[in-house]
């Protein structure tokens, strides 16, 4: 498992679009809205949380089809599921390797993006905390779509469509969090939410994931 | 424990190839598969090897003792012939690669990155990975492709090798690897004959 | 005798063969007498006037819209646990009947809303929630087509489909607290059986079996349609074999 943790993570900082490309789109996503609602700093901090929470959800929905979409074409799968570790501890480590080259450098950096949109100060600590609690579900369930669509020939398109839909609660339990915290609202419900899709994703979906890469590799 | 097939019928995209295909494979034996093209020999190589179910019919395995080698190797382009080759080794829980590195000739291009390798040295590497895994069933498909005359030889003695340390491989080549014990197994008498259900039912959709 | 001899695929073509015409017939039947009923031999509600007629067709619709989901739930645990292909097929077969009834409960919504509320969409819990159900819809049907062979395609679809119920259950109780936390105490409400009465709800009763009805005879027209189309799949595989 940590050789296959290494060996994802070494490959994402030699290809070099790991890290670099999430963020770079994380960025041009929240520098784009102020140019689409005008620069009056009142409007981008009340809608900071939200676009801040899309932001992060779309750069992530960006490397999703990689998670598995290389290793099926260069036959590794293939290897995996004829070797020791089962598929289920596969996708599981698959999924945390693209939280850390994805999801947990959207988290550091929303910060400094919920600066360009004046997110008031009392929000900062809630976006990164909510953030850091609800990415690991947007990878575990992003590696559940890209293990649905693993097989086919232009499946990232299908693979948004299918993945969006899942991302809802996450996003709303997300932003929500942000918002009251904000508003200085009591936070603990939205957070124990987030906190429980992300341990119910990471505790189920790698068994979906593992059987429907069973089924792709038939 | 020897590998046994018995009975065993396969499809592949839902339509039947092989019907009634029984073998056994003992330690210490090879065994290659002939047939014409689109025969089913990937396909049954597939099957055995646990990838996609079988029709009808039981395969006797020893478990996690089988290693399988398709026509993709597997390798990441961006890592090092040693980084793929630890890498795999450490996958399988076995220690040393400087044998398999060894017995591929690939020594004197462990540093190098894997995409500045020639398909034939790919290959040779994704022959490499098998023998890091330390099992016993070989299942190869088409493992001579795009070697030279020097590399086929180079093979044939890893697998003689391996042949000789108890284990045993079951392979589809074309190419005669020159190992004297090998046996010879046609699969064209194993083609599927089409559907038996009579013309008019709808069950003969469904497999 | 077992209910899963009906799972056999010669054995559903006849049954169905038999029942779809008895099926269908009593599907418009009951369409009919409810609908007709409904709007024309009830009184205009003194709150809403004649707009409230519309719940003869909303109401089903939404109801036939969660339902669809439900079967289709059901139709692929079956598949998964027991290989019966028909099951599999009538969840495929159900999935753009539930597409349009939820499309007929959204549209139905907005055209009641309109005069009801000043607006053709509000983002209601029921009415988000609705939406969500249609992108589910959407992303199941999608990849039903995505996918070449029908067996891959049967058991992706039908994991999607497990996963899928689960987190559209959790968005529907995701999407009400949202709601709350925007705007306390929403006033609006579309819960219609708050404001039936008697005379209202008889012909509803009837408008749901009949819409009930219909959705059964569609989805056996559209079950054997696969399973014909998988035939003749079959029958050209054979001809290139032989």
């Amino acid at each position: 498992m940590t050789a296959l943790l290494l060996r994802d993570l070494t490959l994402a900082l030699r290809a070099g679009g790991g890290f670099g490309l999430s963020l770079a789109f994380f960025l041009i996503v929240t520098v784009l809205v102020p140019f689409g609602v005008g620069p009056e700093g009142g409007v981008l901090g009340r809608i900071a949380p939200g676009i801040l929470w899309v932001g992060a959800l779309l750069a992530c929905l960006l490397s999703l089809d990689r998670i598995f979409a290389l290793d099926y074409e260069d036959g590794t799968l293939d290897l995996m599921a004829t070797a020791p570790i089962p598929l289920e501890t596969v996708t599981a480590t698959k999924a945390l390797a693209h939280w850390l080259t994805t999801g947990l450098p959207l988290t550091l950096a929303a910060p400094a993006l919920g600066v360009l949109l004046n997110l008031p100060t009392a929000g900062f600590s809630w976006l990164t905390l909510s953030l850091a609690v609800g990415t690991p579900a947007l990878s575990m369930i992003g590696a559940f779509g890209a293990a649905l669509t693993v097989g086919l020939k232009r499946g990232g398109l299908l693979l948004s469509l299918l993945v969006l839909p899942l991302y809802i609660p996450t996003l709303i339990f997300g932003a929500d969090c942000v918002r009251r915290g904000v508003e200085g609202l009591p936070t603990t419900t939205p957070l124990l939410m987030l906190l429980g899709i992300t341990l119910g994703s990471v505790a189920i979906l790698p068994f979906a994931a593992a059987a429907a890469i069973r089924v792709n590799l038939r | 424990m020897d590998l046994t097939v018995t009975d065993l019928s396969i499809a592949r995209g839902g339509i039947p190839v092989l019907g009634h295909v029984s073998l056994t494979l003992r330690s210490g034996c090879a065994l290659v598969l002939r047939g014409p093209n689109g025969i089913g020999k990937t396909t049954l190589l597939r099957t055995i090897a646990g990838l996609q179910p079988p029709l009808s019919g039981t395969i006797g395995l020893p478990s996690e003792d089988v290693a399988y080698a398709g026509h993709a190797d597997g390798i990441k382009s961006t890592l090092s012939v040693t980084e793929n080759l630890r890498f795999w080794a450490r996958i399988f829980g076995t220690g040393d690669i400087a044998p398999a590195l060894a017995a591929m000739d690939l020594a004197a291009l462990a540093e190098r990155p894997a995409h500045s390798l020639s398909a034939g040295q790919k290959r040779r590497l994704g022959l490499a990975r098998l023998l890091v895994t330390g099992r016993r069933f070989w299942l190869l498909d088409e493992p001579t492709v795009s070697l030279d005359a020097a590399s086929v030889a180079l093979f044939a003695r890893a697998v003689r090798t391996h042949l000789s340390n108890g284990g045993a491989t079951l392979m589809a080549t074309h190419i005669d690897l020159g190992i004297a014990e090998a046996e010879v197994l046609d699969l064209t008498p194993f083609r599927a004959a089409p559907s038996a259900a009579a013309p008019g039912g709808f069950d003969e959709a469904f497999a | 005798m077992s209910i899963w001899e009906y799972a056999n695929p010669k054995k559903f073509m006849q049954t169905s063969a038999w029942a779809l015409p008895w099926v269908t017939g009593l599907a418009v039947l009951t369409l009919i007498t409810g609908l007709v009923w409904g709007f024309f031999f009830t009184p205009d509600d003194f709150r809403m006037g004649s707009t409230v007629k519309i719940i003869y067709i909303h109401v089903p619709a939404a109801i036939m819209a969660t339902g669809t989901w439900f079967m289709m739930l059901a139709a692929s645990l079956i598949w998964l646990i027991r290989r019966h292909h028909v099951s599999v097929l009538a969840a495929k077969a159900a999935a753009p009947v539930g597409t349009t009834m939820t499309l007929i409960g959204l549209f139905t919504g907005a055209i009641w809303g309109q005069p009801m509320w000043g607006t053709w969409w509000a983002w209601d819990p029921r009415l988000t929630a609705f939406l969500i159900l249609f992108l589910f819809y959407l992303g199941y049907m999608a990849l039903w087509e995505a996918i070449e062979d029908p067996d891959t395609a049967a058991d992706l679809t039908s994991v999607l489909c497990l996963v899928g119920s689960v987190f559209a259950i959790i968005s529907r109780y995701a999407v009400l607290f949202w709601n709350q936390g925007l705007h306390q105490g929403s006033s609006l409400s579309m819960d219609a059986e708050e404001h039936v009465s008697d005379v209202y709800a008889w012909p509803l009763w009837v408008a749901i079996v009949g819409f009930g009805l219909l959705f059964v005879s569609l989805v056996l027209i559209r079950t054997r349609t696969e399973i014909r189309s998988r035939r003749l799949r079959a029958l050209e595989a054979r001809e290139r074999m032989a």
